[in-house]
């Protein structure tokens, strides 16, 4: 079980309990998190549930695999902090992480 | 009080009544479904969930209580059986009758069945609902033998599952390629060659004449030989369900005909594969069978009926996952003129665009995420493209946007 934050674009925050073993993606998804869609419900195939990691967490989480930073590229501005939610297991060393949810998703 | 209601709970019918709450929309909607369970994502059934490797709470759209907390009634195992547009009130099985301000038809679409001698035997199924895959999920047993009626995307990725649980599969395909109707004779060779290097048993130009057995099946009867098969699947096309909006006296024509606000008539909102929508980028009516579509179209009935005047006007795009394969398509490539290839098949690692008149109008990537989402950017706008940048590797996909 982790507690994750999501921030969005005006600075409204929610923290919602994920258990262990989902994704962070399923988390937002069944807490209904505006702006995390994942369209393609989890098979990265697609880039709408893009976030932004706090750079404090960089270390903490594994590194993306390539076709995660494939679609990462042409995701909605991207940036080095830039995670697909669906690819990110969540684990009790999550607990209090903090992402940044963009303005859009393509 | 306002009420929509939401005839289907699949992808799209649960998708509507989502949308609607995250829009704003105060009124009371009704989601009634003829499946028993709550809406569910069907990719999966043909992957992950067949094997076993994702229960079925991951599977769902959302989970159940999801409903009752966003003050959403569904109505499960309870499909709308008719309804009266100028009334605006619909009848469900059982009979209770129900007045509505707005409906969504999201009746999807059911496989098209293959009508020959013995289709009635045991182990012969379809795939479409969570109840066909957990049927056919307990026959994929290593050492037996699976035979796949139809070489479309559902009959690969059902022979891609049961290759991996261990069974002895064999494709059989009437056309003279599998993916016939979705995309080019290259990709085409190179998912025949794929499925055989990893073992499946690719038959083409094969019709099936009948099927044998002893009460269960026993064997796939072709014009040359037949087939031994402990389990057969049938993958040979859908149909969209369009009865209950054409017996309303709502214009269908191979899909419900709605317009680019999901509309079909006054109050009237069609969504997801039992659609035939105007597609504006492409100049004509599509009727896709995907996720996207069946999302999206979810999404802007659902901003019209809470007040949002919106339009469709997406390019497609689909998926695939079959073996260590990721494929992912974009836009239509039918009438293309040009084909270029960028990367390698022979290490499952290439792009196909598709030009006509020099523009650039789909492509089809397998395991190249960056050529797929440059793609999805490059499509809408119909751009020129020099056919030898595109296939030049030096140059990264970012610089073609």
């Amino acid at each position: 079980m982790a507690r994750i934050t999501f921030i969005q674009p005006d600075g409204s925050a929610s923290t919602v309990e994920i258990p262990n073993g989902l994704t962070v993606m399923e988390g937002a998804i069944e807490n209904g998190i505006t702006g995390v869609i994942a369209q393609c419900g989890g098979s990265c195939s697609c880039s709408t549930c893009h976030c932004y990691v706090a750079p404090e967490w960089m270390g903490v989480l594994p590194p993306p695999e390539e076709e995660e930073t494939g679609l990462i590229e042409f995701a909605w501005e991207p940036r080095e902090e830039s995670r697909l939610t669906c690819q990110i297991r969540v684990t009790d060393a999550l607990d209090g992480l903090v992402l940044h949810v963009p303005a859009e998703q393509l | 009080m306002p009420t929509t209601i939401i005839a289907g709970a699949g992808h799209a019918g649960g998708q509507t009544a989502i949308s609607l709450r995250q829009a704003g929309y105060e009124g009371r909607i009704v989601v009634c479904g003829d499946e028993p369970v709550p809406p569910y994502q069907r990719p999966p059934l043909s992957k992950k969930y067949l094997c076993g490797e994702l229960a079925l709470e991951r599977v769902l759209l959302r989970p159940e209580s999801f409903y009752a907390t966003h003050d959403i009634e569904l109505r499960l195992g309870s499909a709308v059986r008719e309804f009266a547009p100028e009334r605006r009130s619909v009848v469900l099985d059982g009979g209770e009758s129900l007045d509505y301000t707005d409906l969504v038809i999201a009746t999807g679409s059911r496989p098209r069945r293959l009508e020959v001698p013995g289709s009635d035997l045991g182990n012969i199924f379809y795939l479409r609902t969570l109840e066909d895959a957990d049927a056919i999920g307990k026959e994929l047993v290593a050492g037996r033998r699976l035979v796949v009626v139809g070489g479309g995307y559902i009959g690969l990725e059902i022979a891609s599952t049961a290759k991996g649980l261990g069974m002895k599969v064999c494709v059989v395909e009437a056309a003279d390629r599998i993916l016939g109707r979705v995309t080019a004779p290259e990709m085409s060779a190179y998912y025949t060659h794929a499925h055989r290097a990893r073992g499946v048993d690719v038959r083409l130009s094969t019709g099936i004449v009948s099927f044998e057995g002893d009460g269960m099946v026993r064997g796939v009867v072709c014009a040359d030989e037949t087939i031994p098969a402990d389990v057969v699947v049938i993958g040979v096309g859908i149909t969209p369900n369009e009865g209950l909006a054409a017996s309303a006296g709502i214009p269908c024509d191979g899909g419900i005909l709605v317009d680019e606000r999901c509309a079909a008539a006054e109050h009237v909102y069609a969504v997801g594969d039992c659609t035939r929508h105007p597609n504006r980028i492409l100049g004509r009516r599509l009727r896709l069978e995907s996720v996207q579509n069946a999302l999206e179209q979810a999404r802007t009935a659902a901003a019209n009926i809470a007040g949002t005047p919106t339009k469709y006007e997406q390019i497609p795009w689909f998926w695939s996952d079959q073996f260590d394969l990721k494929l992912q398509m974009v836009g239509m490539s039918q009438g293309y003129d040009t084909i270029v290839q960028r990367g390698s098949m022979d290490a499952d690692d290439f792009a196909m665009f598709y030009l006509k008149e020099g523009m650039l109008i789909a492509a089809d990537a397998v395991n190249r995420p960056r050529e797929f989402m440059a793609c999805r950017q490059l499509v809408p706008q119909r751009p020129s493209i020099d056919p030898v940048k595109l296939a030049d590797e030096s140059i990264p996909m970012k610089e073609m946007v």
